[in-house]
């Protein structure tokens, strides 16, 4: 059987282009589902996943849990803040005593990067990675490119612009691999304080001017500014993020015609992005969650039953 | 009956004095505890080691016999975690590596602040497998704010004075250490990384740190802190040395402060001048998360010349025990450091002779008469009348690193699996053979 060359998504810096339109094209299959008046299928009858979340979130573990149970999967939330689990047991003796009860596979959000590997390392569970730290977030850059391709019907040569917090986005950074490899032309704009060391070595287009970023793009994709980095001293104010990095209408002009905006939520309207944008007909926030309900489909029927190489 | 002239002899190997500056075939003869002659074979020798009993001969063909080795930098966790390792299991592996003498750092719960501190220490220390010297804070409680006694410290038996695992942030405060320090005539090691640029960093500042999201430690915190030491020494006049240098700017600065003749030393540690950052995304492994952090080839390099050209005249384990258990987890949140007192002297031989950066005798003196001549240590070298502390070196057996094998109480070894050239064969203190290899 042909499928991924992985039983696990940790992330999609060496994913290769057959994996992700593999990917990509499944998750067509699971949209149509949902544009169902029955929205279930049995694909994942029998099996177990576990969403292990040591993060808050609410739209990517309902999003993960809802794709579950539209494949008939059995599902079980273990959802705790990484600070009261440092004071009990290991993360590996956490882990072991959930798959003790039989888990077939595992959704992991973790602030620590890497602890989706350290999963692999520790159950024989597929794990998917739902973010860890600033590492990677695999399922929503494959919700981002589905969109895009979606729209356009190809990812090959369109200019991508991602704004924001690129040295603490695990998006920003799966969107760069995932992007990259699928050949689109990616571009990052944020300011200079926010841009990690040896950003170049992305080797993407780097801007801290939000005009000449967005000069002949296609697709802008706008990522949420956490206000604690104003007050680690990342950025002197709101008021002066907005006018330097906010998306509003007057920046529009800059885009290519049949441009795209793009969030992965959750919004500050007025902050880095203007309602009048983001809820302009070019805006396709909304189309990016249900997207990301299929993807997460085709992720879990595409790694379900994947066993260790040689069995 | 054996020799009564001598008690012990170390017959037909490569002695190597970096001291004496020689190195050559010779038999090595120990009568009470101390160096009592070196010759070089000839009939008349012969005769001589007919003489003694086969329980009095260590045969050292085909190895090379130097001044035990001394690591200026180990952490013996006791008192406080012994778990991770006691005084006396750190002493086995530093044995079973080839040292015979290490200074253990003040980090250990309670603090070395105070001369119970340093007197538990040395009590602990007696009649163990090697030679324990013991570095005293620098400030009370290793909290940067006021002076610890030095005065007592140094009286008790301290060697040098460190808050290591902290940098001492406050610059009024490191001028007070230094000045008062120079009354005692002993160094101050300080651990060089400006901690406000450091804060809540966990792996090297680069390209890797960006690729996986990991918070930076950067080097100009590091470089910045040399700087300002270096600043302090001059106006100060005292000794400085830094710990555990890792960056190309760093051992630059110290390359020139040197030149300027300030009188400031340093030392360099295996992962510095071996591993490289790219290694962590490979398996996020806890072990090679260390303080200051694994660095890119450049700064690898750097340390290398450094090494090469004399900038940096020890080379140190910085060996840091940690439980199996405490490493065992999410990547930024294991305790930083790796054990390495039985790795370094092959790392130092695969690493930096074998590729032909140092020679053996450039090698042996980071490691045994520069620390021994900075820290006012006994041996260092095998002149007639010292101390018998003895390292007799197999220097190309190859062997693989594993993690069973190790008499250090913890595991945390990057190097597990690694395939080195080199091993102390038997291991010499006080005349007494206190290691002696397969």
């Amino acid at each position: 059987m042909s499928g991924l060359s992985s039983r696990h998504l940790l992330g999609l810096e060496s994913v290769p282009r057959e994996d992700i339109s593999m990917i990509l094209d499944a998750t067509e299959t699971f949209r149509e589902v949902l544009d169902r008046t029955i929205k279930k299928l049995p694909t994942l009858r029998g099996i177990t996943v576990l969403n292990l979340f040591y993060e808050p979130s609410t739209r990517t573990r309902i999003s993960f849990e809802l794709a579950e149970k539209r494949l008939s999967a059995d599902t079980v939330n273990f959802t705790t803040s990484t600070s009261s689990v440092k004071k009990g047991e290991s993360l590996r003796d956490t882990v072991q005593n959930i798959e003790a009860m039989k888990i077939d596979m595992a959704v992991v959000r973790h602030s620590s990067s890497g602890v989706p590997y350290f999963l692999t390392q520790c159950m024989d569970a597929n794990i998917i990675n739902a973010g860890d730290g600033a590492h990677e977030h695999p399922t929503q850059a494959l919700l981002d490119m589905f969109t895009i391709r979606r729209k356009y019907k190809k990812l090959d040569g369109l200019r991508v612009v991602l704004v924001g917090d690129v040295m603490h986005s695990r998006v920003i950074r799966s969107n760069i691999w995932g992007l990259k490899t699928m050949g689109a032309s990616v571009a990052l704009c944020g300011p200079s304080t926010l841009l990690p060391y040896d950003v170049e070595k992305f080797d993407c287009d780097v801007y801290t001017n939000m005009d000449e970023a967005l000069e002949g793009a296609d697709v802008v994709n706008i990522m949420r500014i956490q206000l604690e980095r104003q007050q680690a001293g990342l950025f002197p104010s709101q008021r002066e993020y907005t006018n330097l990095f906010g998306m509003n209408k007057e920046r529009l002009r800059h885009l290519n015609r049949n441009y795209t905006i793009m969030h992965p939520g959750p919004m500050n309207r007025g902050v880095e992005i203007s309602s009048e944008v983001a809820d302009s007909d070019n805006a396709v926030i909304l189309d990016q969650v249900t997207n990301g309900q299929a993807v997460r489909m085709a992720v879990l029927y595409l790694l379900s039953g994947r066993k260790e190489e040689g069995q | 009956m054996g020799s009564k002239k001598y008690d012990m002899v170390i017959t037909g190997g490569r002695v190597i004095d970096s001291a004496l500056g020689f190195g050559k075939d010779a038999h090595l003869f120990i009568k009470d505890q101390k160096i009592a002659a070196i010759e070089a074979n000839s009939p008349a020798i012969q005769r001589v080691l007919k003489t003694f009993d086969d329980s009095q001969i260590v045969n050292a063909e085909g190895k090379l016999v130097v001044p035990g080795l001394i690591d200026v930098h180990v952490h013996l966790r006791e008192p406080g975690n012994e778990g991770a390792e006691t005084i006396e299991s750190g002493c086995r592996a530093a044995a079973a590596g080839g040292f015979t003498a290490v200074c253990c750092m003040p980090n250990t719960h309670p603090r070395i602040d105070s001369q119970e501190t340093v007197k538990f220490v040395q009590d602990r220390a007696k009649n163990k497998d090697a030679r324990v010297y013991v570095a005293g804070a620098i400030t009370k409680n290793l909290e940067g704010e006021e002076l610890a006694e030095i005065g007592d410290l140094v009286k008790m038996g301290a060697v040098a004075i460190t808050d290591d695992g902290y940098y001492v942030q406050n610059p009024a405060i490191m001028r007070r250490a230094l000045e008062y320090a120079k009354m005692f005539d002993i160094p101050v090691m300080q651990h060089a990384e400006d901690s406000l640029l450091s804060k809540g960093g966990i792996m090297n500042e680069s390209y890797q740190s960006t690729r996986l999201g990991i918070k930076g430690l950067p080097a100009v915190a590091e470089e910045i802190a040399v700087l300002r030491d270096i600043a302090l020494c001059r106006v100060t006049g005292s000794r400085l040395h830094i710990q555990h240098i890792s960056t190309k700017r760093a051992v630059e600065a110290v390359r020139q402060a040197k030149k300027e003749g300030i009188n400031v030393t340093t030392e360099a540690c295996p992962h510095h001048f071996v591993l490289t950052d790219d290694e962590i995304g490979k398996e996020f492994n806890t072990n090679l998360r260390v303080h200051p952090p694994i660095r890119g080839a450049e700064d690898r390099d750097a340390v290398i010349e450094g090494l090469v050209d004399g900038t940096i005249e020890c080379i140190a384990s910085d060996h840091a025990p940690h439980s199996t258990e405490d490493k065992d987890a999410e990547f930024d949140r294991a305790p930083a450091g790796m054990i390495g007192l039985e790795t370094t002297l092959a790392l130092v031989k695969t690493y930096l002779i074998d590729k032909a950066y140092l020679s053996w005798a450039d090698a042996i003196r980071k490691m045994t008469i520069n620390p021994a001549s900075i820290f006012g240590f006994q041996g260092g070298t095998l002149e007639v009348g010292s101390v018998a502390d003895i390292t007799i070196i197999d220097p190309d057996k190859r062997w693989t690193v594993k993690a069973d094998k190790f008499r250090s109480l913890s595991r945390n070894s990057p190097y597990i699996g690694y395939r080195l050239s080199g091993k102390a064969a038997t291991t010499i203190l006080d005349g007494r053979v206190v290691f002696s290899g397969k």
